[in-house]
């Protein structure tokens, strides 16, 4: 479905992802992970076209989305939701969501003007859909409310419903559960489920190794701007090169066998994960 | 009926510049409401004006052919500085359009075979009546509430909250950034030259900056989140002035006083429906919601 091959980005002089090669295929719920500033979100940005890759291709389901406008690679059937939340505070979520329904609206200038019936029609169906949307993500009860009254956990739904009104097929979240409490993100968790379950492709960058590995089928793992590992969660779970990618490797000891013992201070990655507070890397970057 | 001829002799112009300034300020409140912060619509207004009153005088026209002429000269030249300028954002796109409106008013001062330079243009035939005013302020009201209440309304509103999130709505920010700031410009040229045609003269230096700045003040003193707003904010200073004209001298220092109050205890203008409904305890936007579930 999408395919990135040989992908390069460079700043300048920094390169913030060199060579990417990595597919998606179409179905399922596919994981992107790596440490802050590994190059997630600049993936991001190349594939919805908001930067430009120094080389490389990008590909959406045989088309070529470098050099694409932003709104041109949406109207093929990709969304996304941002890092940084950015729902339109403004307005009310139900008119937030109509938004994404923009390409949607099958009605012309005539239509606007004279209110034709295909324009009641259209914009009826369109708001609809947005409480059905809303729904999905249990945001239909305050449809009227404006965006910026929300909570922080519940903006980030609502972004996710508003880029659901795109009609993706590939679906792009940028770390979704940041800055959610942990009843928030096991919620989150099932919802995201449940529109996989619908039909959408999902590709996730997210911090919270719980979330990825009990979601994900498939995961693959940034670090210096590589792939450093691609596989399922129990392969990345004990793959050395992520272990050392996360948590660093102490020259002066032997190197990490996470199979076996291993010292209090770490983390155990193959069983429970840390609460958020306790003091590893990855969640001082998931509360970020 | 008696003191309504007396009130329209005395104050027929102060009603009819009320609603050309009603014009102007809709025609700013179209751009910033796609969140372009643009100050060249006095330009766009004495294109329009000029275009209008040259056709008026050296050919002739019909009057309605002349007000549509000077409607497409200003949306024309729009377009084409739209081009290059409206990837500029904020402070940038003010920076842009203040210098295009200082080239347009240095043209009209120095082409005196055509304009007349710094004398302007004398002697324009009186063919505004106060029903092409209403109905010029009306249409273009009813076309700005019909587009606020669609797609492309609701476009300018993500374009003006966040236009890379807009973007990836599938909304295309620049054609939609274009279609505002023309539409903007043949509004802002219409009020021109309906202008024209009502004050029997025109000069270069009534579309300067100082005009842009009156009408960006007329669409932020009313308030810019709903349509009401800039038709409030053009009336109170198209009337202030007049009202105050007792306190002689310290006319214009009251004047400033007020909207130096209102814009600190109003930011969001005097027209505010947020506001109002908070006064009577509703919620916002209700109707809409009941429409969608079908009440």
């Amino acid at each position: 479905m999408l395919e990135l091959s040989q992908l390069s980005k460079g700043f300048g002089g920094l390169k913030v992802l060199e060579g990417i090669d990595l597919v998606i295929p179409k179905g399922g719920i596919h994981g992107l992970i790596g440490p802050n500033g590994a190059g997630k979100t600049t993936l991001f940005n190349i594939i919805t076209g908001l930067y430009a890759p120094t080389s490389g291709t990008v590909r959406f389901e045989g088309e070529s989305l470098v050099g694409q406008r932003p709104h041109r690679i949406t109207q093929l059937g990709l969304a996304r939701t941002f890092q940084n939340i950015r729902v339109f505070k403004e307005m009310t979520l139900l008119e937030n969501v109509v938004v994404g329904m923009h390409r949607h609206l099958q009605y012309g200038g005539l239509g606007l003007l004279f209110s034709t019936g295909r324009f009641r029609a259209e914009e009826k169906r369109a708001r609809e859909r947005a409480l059905e949307l809303l729904s999905w993500v249990r945001l239909d009860g305050q449809a009227d409310e404006l965006a910026d009254n929300l909570s922080y956990g519940n903006q980030r739904k609502l972004e996710l419903a508003r880029a659901l009104a795109t009609e993706p097929k590939l679906l792009l979240l940028d770390e979704p559960v940041a800055g959610m409490n942990s009843v928030e993100k096991t919620e989150l968790m099932r919802e995201i489920a449940a529109i996989a379950e619908r039909g959408y492709t999902v590709l996730l960058i997210e911090h919270d190794m719980r979330f990825v590995m009990g979601l994900c089928s498939r995961i693959g793992v940034l670090n210096f701007g590589r792939i450093i590992a691609d596989g399922t969660p129990d392969a990345i779970r004990n793959d050395p090169r992520v272990i050392e990618a996360y948590l660093g490797r102490d020259d002066e000891e032997e190197p990490l066998d996470l199979t076996q013992e291993h010292p209090v201070h770490l983390p155990d990655l193959s069983g429970d994960f840390p609460e958020l507070g306790s003091p590893t890397t990855m969640d001082r970057e998931s509360r970020r | 009926m008696d003191w309504f001829s007396n009130f329209w002799a005395v104050y027929s112009n102060v009603v009819l510049t009320l609603g050309i300034n009603g014009l102007l300020a809709l025609s700013i409140w179209l751009t910033l409401g796609c969140g372009m912060l643009s100050i060249g619509n006095a330009a766009f207004m004495g294109l329009g004006a000029y275009t209008a009153a040259l056709i008026t005088m050296n050919l002739g026209w019909p009057f309605p052919v002349s007000l549509a002429a000077g409607m497409v000269v200003p949306a024309a030249l729009a377009f084409v500085i739209g081009k290059p300028t409206l990837r500029l954002s904020g402070i940038y796109l003010a920076m842009a359009t203040l210098g295009f409106g200082e080239v347009v008013r240095i043209t009209l001062l120095n082409w005196e075979s055509l304009t007349g330079g710094a004398l302007g243009l004398n002697g324009i035939p009186q063919l505004t009546q106060w029903w092409h005013v209403a109905l010029a302020l009306a249409v273009t009201l009813v076309v700005l509430w019909r587009l606020r209440r669609s797609k492309v309304g609701r476009a300018f509103e993500a374009i003006k909250e966040d236009d890379t999130a807009a973007g990836l709505m599938g909304i295309d920010v620049a054609n939609t950034k274009m279609l505002a700031f023309v539409l903007g410009a043949a509004i802002a040229g219409l009020a021109g030259g309906l202008d024209a045609h009502l004050t029997f003269f025109i000069g270069p230096q009534e579309f300067g900056f100082d005009k842009g700045v009156d009408i960006l003040t007329m669409a932020i003193l009313g308030g810019i989140g709903s349509l009401p707003g800039p038709i409030i904010g053009a009336a109170i200073l198209t009337l202030l002035p007049e009202l105050l004209r007792s306190l002689k001298d310290f006319r214009l220092v009251v004047n400033g006083l007020i909207l130096v109050l209102i814009v600190l205890f109003l930011p969001k203008g005097i027209w505010d429906p947020q506001r109002f409904r908070g006064w009577f305890g509703l919620k916002p936007r209700r109707a809409l919601i009941a429409k969608a579930r079908g009440l």
